[in-house]
């Protein structure tokens, strides 16, 4: 049963659509695959029953002709989304056994769509993180290795244990949430395809919240195709929040072959890093030279405030997560400490229950929001905030789409870089300022680094122009041929 | 300028006002829960109000109207773009570890409010700085259990309005008639029901005491006065205590403090109960609050004629005093009351009758006016009776006891009763003849002593029981007599 785990999702939902397997039989090769990948550490919580019982469900829609856009397609969804009767962790012993009595906004549009639900994937503790090493369960495995090298590497993070299942095909697609990179940079250390939608596209309704006005839901798949699929389900305006935008949500696939003839592609000089490895800066020009050759039109871009999107987000982002996670007290569910002292209760639920990184992320986020700090830290952030922003829209008065790499390095050992949090938050570079200015986002994986391992171009489009973002990502997919796999679980 | 004598001298005491007041909403600021009062615990708790995982607020509409109606009332600047921040701390009883209010830009700003029918007779005006809209939190309650707290989150997520006086005030009576006045307005556009009781209007009074014409003196600030008698109270009790701190040499200290009627004090919140460090900033979750110009217009449009205005037209229109007045305007069911008792009747009757017999009727039987027995068109067929000789204003008395007892109308309590005034002439001046006929002497007194008529009208209202039209015994006695 293995081919069927080779399948990508556009593949899979063709021979389901053709009656040529079953939704439980490939639901079936996909539970298969997950207990072979265990040694990941990917999932923190699997559903193999569920997952067979909406097969069958799905089986039997089809019969009765009444299939969804992802009838009987198994995905396994990051733990930060809530689903209803099945245990939310965020990667957090904070959470303790919580299981919500509610569902997603994004994930019930996947299981009305006729998604089948394979389990929960390993992350970085509420979200924070660029490895997955930061994860109560610990960290989740990637599985490539690289040349020579027995060591295991991080698969990125947050979305490490999304990323890593879609890679060793043992989920179709994967749901992520990206805050500053989250999702993109694991689709490229595992190569794979993940898109960061536009702020406002995807309601965060029950996805446990980092960064409230960053985070935003996307798919992890291996194929910009899927993509498309995926995003076509998930998007969409919930009245339910606030921050979600009513505009329609297109056909993504339709447009998806229309080529890049004609299409600007902006190249933004602020992006090439000075100690970036020579590798990643010929993948970025050999990327846009490929769109190039098929008619695109490159422009040199000046995008200024780039160097102060890290700062800024690193003020942001934890701000608003230690303010976001205040409700994790120990009162009302979750783990409680207990104490007669109320203060010493709070100290000692949340000692315990919030792993160092996400400690650290809401003492910076604490400070920067204290009086006497707040004009210096968060203020200035703010207006970082705008000018990367502008950056971004003059540029794009010029430009369709612009090119960078995805991340400055190939994916690490585990181990690496947990003590230097500033090498960590580094990974984030290329993605950040795009989060920032709530715009989409999708890397796709282009080629592979000297040690064998993948690595991944950036492309980022106008507000809401998700359609632009993946008709260039198609075009650099074919160009790339990437077809490279990883030696490890799967197969 | 009303001024607290000190053992060394005049004191001046300034007051302002922040008063909480609960919008009338069905549902709360953020969430649909619904808002009643009094339902069993935590039973009017969305996942919203509970700050579950993944949740999130969405504005309610009913809210930001309430707020710009209430804005408006004050004749206060609407703020078309407004921002909800969040003012991070740790409670049991506030789930999310922060409340969403209003910091740096609020959805009302600068208001007056007069006040007029002061002790002095001086009409003055208080600054309103702000009004801005927030969650309420939900409610510890500690006596149930002598280890444990149990929290109720009904209330955690009611919309208030807090609007917050400029120190304006010089008086606890100012300060009383500040918050009445404001109450009056709220219940007049239904903003907020105004009752303190339950809590829906909190005031917390800031207080502080000051030489006449010298800088402003530190301030303490007492949390949750419930009634205007201990905001009265407060004001006294706090401006006596500073003065006799900084009389002794001493200084006040700035702090928030707690109200104690029991013990009549008030005294420092422990340092827990107090501010530290909100950390505010906007609210991710929520866009800034963008209004419409013309919607504000149209709510506007809506607004009834308001307690100033209503005030200024019975005085005019109705040659009302201004005591008067001021007990008809104060709630507007009381004006509505009136104007549909007055309306093709004599208004001073009609204001007497409402503000002496009705309102005191009301006060003994502790009902609400919008609960009266006695109608306004049931009070105004007792006057037509009045007026048209039907009855006299003594009988009048009696009848409209029996009305606010029984709910019956004037007519029928009059027919039944058999309480009708005799006004026919000619049964009158067949008495009067027989009178006159049997009574010679104190008939031929008459022209000495004209008080003697008072002996006849006695004798003739006796006869009838207090029935004969009184006016018309007088008119015929005294033209038989004269003859």
């Amino acid at each position: 049963m293995g081919g069927l785990t080779e399948l990508t999702l556009s593949e899979a939902r063709a021979k389901l659509e053709q009656g040529e397997m079953s939704a439980v039989e490939l639901t079936e090769a996909h539970i298969a695959a997950l207990e072979a990948v265990r040694p990941l550490n990917a999932m923190i919580t699997e559903t193999p029953e569920r997952a067979l019982r909406m097969a069958r469900e799905s089986d039997e829609r089809r019969a009765k002709g009444q299939a969804g856009a992802l009838d009987g397609l198994p995905i396994a969804i990051k733990d930060l989304y809530c689903t209803k009767g099945v245990r939310t962790t965020a990667a957090s012993n904070i959470l303790g056994n919580f299981t919500p009595t509610y569902e997603s906004t994004v994930t019930s549009k996947l299981w009305d769509a006729g998604a089948v639900m394979l389990g929960k994937t390993n992350m970085d503790e509420f979200a924070m993180g660029s490895s997955n090493m930061f994860s109560a369960i610990g960290p989740a495995i990637n599985p490539w290795r690289r040349d020579n090298d027995k060591r295991d590497l991080v698969p990125g993070g947050s979305s490490g244990g999304s990323a890593a299942v879609v890679a060793a095909r043992a989920a179709l697609a994967a749901t992520g949430t990206d805050t500053g990179g989250s999702i993109r940079q694991p689709a490229a250390f595992t190569g794979i395809v993940g898109l960061k939608p536009t702020y406002g596209r995807c309601s965060r309704w029950g996805i446990i919240a980092f960064a409230s006005s960053l985070d935003q839901a996307g798919p992890l798949c291996r194929s910009v195709e899927d993509a498309a699929i995926m995003l076509g389900v998930m998007a969409g305006y919930d009245a339910k929040d606030s921050t979600s935008v009513d505009v329609p949500v297109p056909d993504y696939v339709a447009g998806l072959r229309g080529g890049v003839k004609g299409l600007r592609v902006g190249i933004p000089a602020e992006y090439r890093v000075d100690d970036m490895p020579e590798e990643i800066d010929a993948l970025w020009r050999r990327g846009a030279d490929w769109l190039a050759a098929q008619g695109a039109e490159l422009v040199d871009i000046s995008l200024p405030h780039t160097a102060y999107a890290l700062p800024a987000y690193y003020i942001v982002a934890p701000a608003e997560a230690s303010s976001n996670l205040a409700r994790y007290d120990g009162i009302k569910f979750g783990l409680r400490s207990p104490s007669d002292d109320l203060a010493e209760m709070y100290e000692r639920t949340r000692a315990e229950g919030f792993g160092a990184e996400v400690q650290r992320r809401i003492l910076i986020g604490a400070y920067v929001l204290s009086a006497g700090y707040y004009d210096a830290y968060y203020l200035k952030a703010q207006k970082i905030r705008t000018l990367i922003a502008r950056d971004f829209s003059a540029a794009f008065a010029d430009v369709d789409v612009v090119l960078t790499p995805t991340a400055p390095s190939d994916a690490f050992a585990v181990g690496d870089k947990a003590d230097d949090p500033i090498a960590m938050y580094l990974n984030d570079v290329f993605t950040v300022p795009a989060s920032l200015a709530g715009l989409p986002a999708i890397s796709l994986p282009a080629g592979l680094s000297g040690g064998g391992l993948p690595l991944g171009l950036h492309l980022i489009a106008k507000p809401f122009d998700e359609a632009t973002l993946l008709r260039a990502a198609a075009a650099l997919e074919e160009a790339a041929g990437f077809d490279a796999r990883p030696p490890g679980g799967g197969s | 300028m009303s001024l607290m004598k000190g053992a060394t001298g005049d004191w001046e005491v300034v007051i302002g006002c922040e008063v909480h007041c609960q919008v009338v909403s069905a549902a709360k600021l953020f969430s649909g829960a619904g808002t009643a009062f009094g339902a069993e615990p935590n039973t009017q708790v969305s996942l919203v109000d509970a700050a579950m995982p993944g949740m999130l607020p969405v504005i309610n509409k009913v809210c930001i109207e309430q707020a710009v109606r209430t804005g408006l009332a004050l004749g206060a600047e609407i703020n078309l773009v407004s921002v909800f921040d969040r003012k991070n701390y740790f409670y049991p009883d506030l789930p999310a570890g922060y409340q969403i209010s209003q910091f740096t830009r609020p959805i009302v700003g600068y208001g007056t409010l007069t006040l007029d029918g002061l002790e002095d007779g001086v009409s003055r005006e208080i600054g309103i700085t702000r009004l801005h809209l927030e969650q309420d939190a939900g409610k510890s309650i500690h006596d149930r259990d002598p280890r444990t707290t149990h929290v109720d989150l009904n209330r955690a997520g009611v919309a208030l309005m807090e609007i917050v006086s400029e120190p304006d005030m010089r008086s606890a009576e100012e300060a009383g008639a500040f918050v009445t006045k404001l109450r009056s307005i709220l219940r007049y556009i239904g903003s907020c029901d105004g009752n303190m009781e339950e809590g829906s209007l909190r005031c917390d009074v800031n207080v502080s005491v000051r030489r006449p014409g010298a800088e402003l003196g530190t301030r303490t600030e007492t949390k949750n006065v419930n009634s205007i008698r201990f905001i009265k109270r407060v004001i006294e009790i706090e401006a006596r205590r500073q003065i006799e701190i900084l009389e002794d040499g001493g200084r006040v200290t700035q702090e928030t403090r707690l109200f104690d009627a029991d013990k009549g004090e008030t005294r420092p919140m422990r340092s827990k109960e107090e501010s530290h460090d909100y950390r505010y900033f906007p609210d991710p979750d929520l866009l800034p609050l963008v209004l419409e110009q013309s919607w504000v217009d149209e709510i506007a449009k809506g607004l009834p004629e308001l307690p100033d205005a209503k005030r200024a037209r019975f005085i005019a229109d109705y040659g009302l005093t201004d005591a008067d007045t001021d007990q008809l305007v104060a709630e507007r069911e009381s004006a509505d009351y009136f104007e549909a008792v007055a309306k093709g009747r004599d208004a001073r009757i009609a204001a007497n009758w409402v503000i002496h017999d009705l309102f005191g009727q009301l006060n003994r039987a502790e009902v609400e006016i919008g609960q009266s027995p006695v109608s306004a068109s049931a009070l105004g067929g007792l006057l037509d009776l009045i007026a048209d000789g039907s009855i006299s204003g003594r009988t009048a008395k009696d009848v409209f006891a029996e009305m606010f007892i029984s709910g019956q109308d004037a007519a029928a309590i009059v027919e039944a009763k058999g309480l009708g005034q005799i006004s026919d002439q000619g049964e009158i001046e067949t008495m009067v003849d027989s009178l006159i006929a049997d009574n010679p002497d104190q008939a031929s007194q008459f022209a000495d002593n004209p008080k003697v008529i008072g002996w006849f009208v006695g004798r003739i209202m006796q006869a009838t029981k207090g029935k004969a039209n009184p006016g018309l015994v007088n008119e015929l006695l005294k033209r038989k007599l004269g003859e």
